[in-house]
């Protein structure tokens, strides 16, 4: 007498898988928690609102990509996070908790909106070049203290780069009131409005503000540049090893806290150039809100790409996207903008939780042998 | 029939993903006995024993616990059925007393009686002869009283069912010895054992039954008494296996690495190296012997730059240019720089050797990655590198980018010591080499060893089987708390005159607080 099941096995167990999912697989888990995510939003639509959900998501498409120039403002955002999170990538991969990259852009903004105000009557192009390099070295800045510290004391760098954002804030606070235009406004207003100094034109026509075409050009370059750092560069190579074990980096002969310095130097800088991608590239002013907690949404980019910084083009334009369509739906819908948080948080539990079925498989009671 | 079975495993199955670790097992564990699971690493013995454990459930076959149908899906059902296992590493909290330990976790109706608990502790090392204090500390203990310790947590938990993950890993002969002898002691009390092990000559000393398993297949099983080694490594690999070493006689050794009264300090400043001396000759295998945790890894880290050194000198002979070399505050970088051609296979093979999320390609650029000049790395040459040792040394991959880590123990192995031959070294240094490695691995890697040593290198072979070094080995340095115990000839010794030697300081060196 043969018993197939024991008497009463676990409803669900899981385990991980013992291999890693072809590419195609683990892509298409992916894909369908996108797909299952919009389901469920759609009947949390329904279910708190009554409105019909194909008509909402039409919103949102129609909100972040309608017409011209939301297609374009999209487009903006859409690489201001992306340079974010293209900055941030190599100290990730380093295993560097790099959250401070919210003060590194706010630096990376007051350096380029101050050349814009004190060194107006350069060149124009000179001008762009000098806000560019300025932005670099302050968001350096921003990162080589917390980078120093970790090499010299072993400090925890998520505590650092933290505080360092506060410090950032009250630093453009203060550069708010100096610059202060008009005066009691209480913000420095559109820099250089008459001159255009300081602003990136656009690309395709003449003029400033039709087209972001030199954001995209700049950030791209940066990405491009980014991705043959990580993947064909000794520096590159070394992030790599520090971050899988820094025993093993030691080993190689890696000299593990140079590289942490430079790498997190690099990391604040790239976050400062979306500074002035900010900056001169989009508002054309500066205010605390300038970062406006994209420095926190470009690590769940960062992550959800692997740090692949190619990939992070593609969820950079999702998560702009789903804002976008989120603000759209609150304001034609008279909805709270709440619920389009709340669309935006359920999207990003089914990728996140995604990567559970990646790695893991689930039996259920008796599946197996049930039918003996 | 199945009266007489203390357990009985029966079709067990388990798959990882698209591994199957055991397939259609059939166990018996008569009560009473002892039972030897023998088996190559990766054949399945501690999957197929952690299904007893609760540690993991079978995904097909029935478990029999004294003739009746059990689910054991948690610890808590193993001990519920009075199952108990022992694992490799230790599970005792260090500042806690052995009783503080073995009560740890237990439920009981209302208060906790310490006092009571630890006369049941008393009683238990009473009857089966461990020397145990109830109220030492686990930090004042060897290793093989923190291993009694763990054998009393389950006995107090009333197991009468033991299962012991490769308890001679970590222990001295004498030791060992010891252990033998409580294990028969228990028997002799109608507990009923099994014991994971590899080494041949333990399974015949102490059991009364052998079962084997190679990849996840039950081979079979045979009494004791009608096997000897060869029968059982011919049954474990699936054919006939040669079980010796060939090794030949140095060939004009000279000195080429000289440490002279080496002393180290680790992070809490306690003493791990003490005025250590010993050379290193060209052309011949030194072996490192001592229980676990005697300043081997510290040794050898300190040789190759990742470990302080507070006092002492190491220095190289080079054989091209005749001069002397001191390595003394030089950094891995340095070292190569200095022109010093060391290989270095590190105990933590995953966390020092080797990049684990990297393929073999990516490996093989942890020796290269800084060579040429500019920008980038070369990737030409280490993918040469790769597939060469991916054919001369049999490595089983997909291919030269499939990440390390998910490779088997042998496999990550190889591709580590190949690397490091591959720079065509002056001194090797190898550690644990053969850790976890099954048979036929294991003697390519000896293999491989003696033919560096036949090239003129310096070997230095940290191990932990006293067979393998007494036969692989030209000279042994013995260590014991840090210390140089001895520097014997291996062809003459006996091991357990190296035994005496691995344990004669413990008292003043190795028992710091």
């Amino acid at each position: 007498m043969r018993k197939p099941t024991a008497a009463h096995e676990p409803l669900i167990r899981m385990a991980k898988r013992g291999e890693a999912l072809p590419a195609w697989q683990s892509w298409g888990i992916r894909i369908l928690a996108f797909l299952l995510s919009l389901v469920v939003s759609g009947i949390v639509i329904v279910a708190i609102s009554g409105l019909n959900p194909t008509t909402v998501f039409a919103t949102m498409a129609q909100g972040a990509i309608g017409t011209n120039k939301r297609m374009w403002v999209t487009i903006r955002d859409a690489m201001t996070l992306l340079c974010i999170a293209v900055g941030l990538a190599p100290a990730f991969k380093m295993r560097f908790w790099n959250i401070g990259a919210e003060g590194q852009i706010l630096v990376g903004a007051i350096a380029s909106a101050a050349c814009m105000i004190y060194l107006n009557t350069l060149p124009p192009v000179l001008l762009i070049l000098v806000m560019i390099v300025s932005s670099l070295i302050a968001g350096g800045i921003w990162g080589l203290f917390p980078g120093l510290f970790k090499a010299r004391w072993n400090t925890n760098e998520t505590l650092f780069t933290l505080m360092m954002n506060y410090i950032a804030i009250q630093l453009t606070s203060f550069f708010v009131a100096k610059w202060e235009n008009p005066f009691g406004s209480n913000s420095v207003g559109i820099i250089n409005s008459q001159t255009k100094a300081g602003w990136l034109p656009n690309l395709l026509s003449s003029g400033y503000n039709g087209d972001y075409g030199w954001n995209v050009i700049i950030v791209l370059i940066v990405t491009v540049v980014m991705y043959l750092y990580m993947t064909k560069s000794k520096h590159g190579y070394e992030i790599a090893v520090i971050g899988d074990s820094e025993n093993t980096a030691r080993y190689a002969g890696i000299r593990v806290n140079r590289a942490y310095v430079r790498t997190i130097v690099l990391s604040g800088a790239i976050c400062g150039l979306a500074g002035f991608v900010a900056v001169s590239g989009a508002s054309h002013s500066i205010s605390t809100d300038t970062a406006g907690g994209r420095g926190f949404t470009a690590i769940i980019v960062a992550w959800l790409a692997q740090f692949n910084s190619v990939v992070m083009v593609i969820f950079s334009f999702l998560l702009v996207f789903l804002q976008k369509g989120a603000q759209a739906i609150a304001s034609s819908y008279n909805l709270n903008q709440e619920v389009s948080e709340m669309i935006t948080g359920i999207i990003l539990f089914f990728l996140l939780g995604s990567e559970f079925f990646v790695n893991y498989t689930v039996h259920f009671r008796g599946k197996k042998v049930s039918k003996a | 029939m199945e009266a007489s079975c203390a357990i009985k495993m029966e079709n067990i199955t388990k798959r990882f993903g698209k591994v199957i670790a055991n397939h259609a097992i059939d166990l018996e564990l008569r009560e009473g006995e002892i039972l030897s699971l023998l088996g190559e690493n990766g054949s399945g013995k501690t999957t197929l024993m952690n299904m007893l454990a609760g540690i993991y459930y079978p995904d097909e076959g029935q478990i029999y616990v004294h003739g009746k149908p059990v689910t054991i899906a948690s610890p808590k059902d193993a001990f519920d059925n009075h199952i108990g296992m022992i694992h490799q590493h230790f599970k005792l909290v260090d500042v806690f007393t052995a009783t503080e330990n073995i009560v740890l976790g237990l439920e009981g109706e209302g208060k906790l009686d310490l006092k009571k608990a630890g006369e049941r502790v008393a009683e238990i090392c009473q009857r089966y002869g461990f020397d145990i204090h109830p109220d030492q500390k686990i930090y004042d203990m060897s290793v093989s009283q923190k291993q009694t310790v763990e054998i009393i947590k389950v006995l107090y938990r009333g197991a009468d069912i033991l299962i012991l993950d490769e308890p001679t890993a970590v222990l001295t002969p004498q030791e060992t010895d010891k252990l033998f002898q409580i294990m028969r002691n228990m028997k002799a009390d109608g507990k009923s054992l099994i014991i994971i092990t590899h080494k041949l000559h333990e399974v015949l000393e102490v059991s009364d039954r052998v079962a084997v398993l190679r990849k996840g297949e039950y081979i079979g099983d045979v009494l004791t008494k009608d096997a000897d080694q060869q029968s059982l490594t011919d049954m474990m690999v699936g054919r006939s296996v040669t079980l010796d070493i060939d090794r030949p006689l140095p060939v004009d050794p000279k000195p080429r690495l000289e440490i002279r009264n080496l002393t180290v300090y680790d992070e809490l400043g306690v003493k791990r190296l003490d005025d250590v001396s010993f050379t290193a000759n060209s052309g011949e295998i030194l072996g490192i012997a001592g229980v676990a945790g005697s300043g081997q890894k510290e040794l050898l880290e300190s040789i190759a730059g990742l470990y302080p050194i507070s006092n002492g000198s190491i220095t190289f002979h080079d054989p091209a240019s005749g001069q002397d070399k001191n390595l003394v505050g030089l950094d891995p970088m340095d070292i190569k720089r200095a022109g010093v051609a060391m290989a270095f296979v590190p105990e933590d093979r995953l966390g020092m050797g080797l990049v684990g999320s990297m393929g073999m390609t990516g490996n093989m650029m942890l020796r290269s990655w800084r060579d040429g000049k500019g920008l980038f790395v070369n990737r030409k040459k280490p993918e040469q590198l790769a597939n060469d040792i991916w054919k001369e040394l049999e490595v089983v991959t997909p291919s030269t980018a499939f990440p390390v880590r998910r490779m088997s123990g042998g496999n990550v192995q190889k591709v580590l010591v190949g690397r490091e031959i591959a720079q065509d070294p002056a001194v090797l240094m190898t550690a644990y080499a053969v850790r976890g490695l099954d048979i036929n691995t294991s003697y390519t890697i000896y293999n491989l060893l003696t033919r560096e040593k036949m090239k003129g290198i310096a070997v230095i072979y940290v191990g932990e089987d006293l067979d393998v070094l007494l036969e692989l080995c030209d000279r042994l340095v013995v260590l014991c708390g840090g210390q140089v115990s001895g520097v014997v000839d291996a062809r003459t010794i006996t091991k357990e005159e190296v035994g005496l030697l691995m344990t004669q300081h413990r008292k003043e060196g190795g028992a710091h607080a």
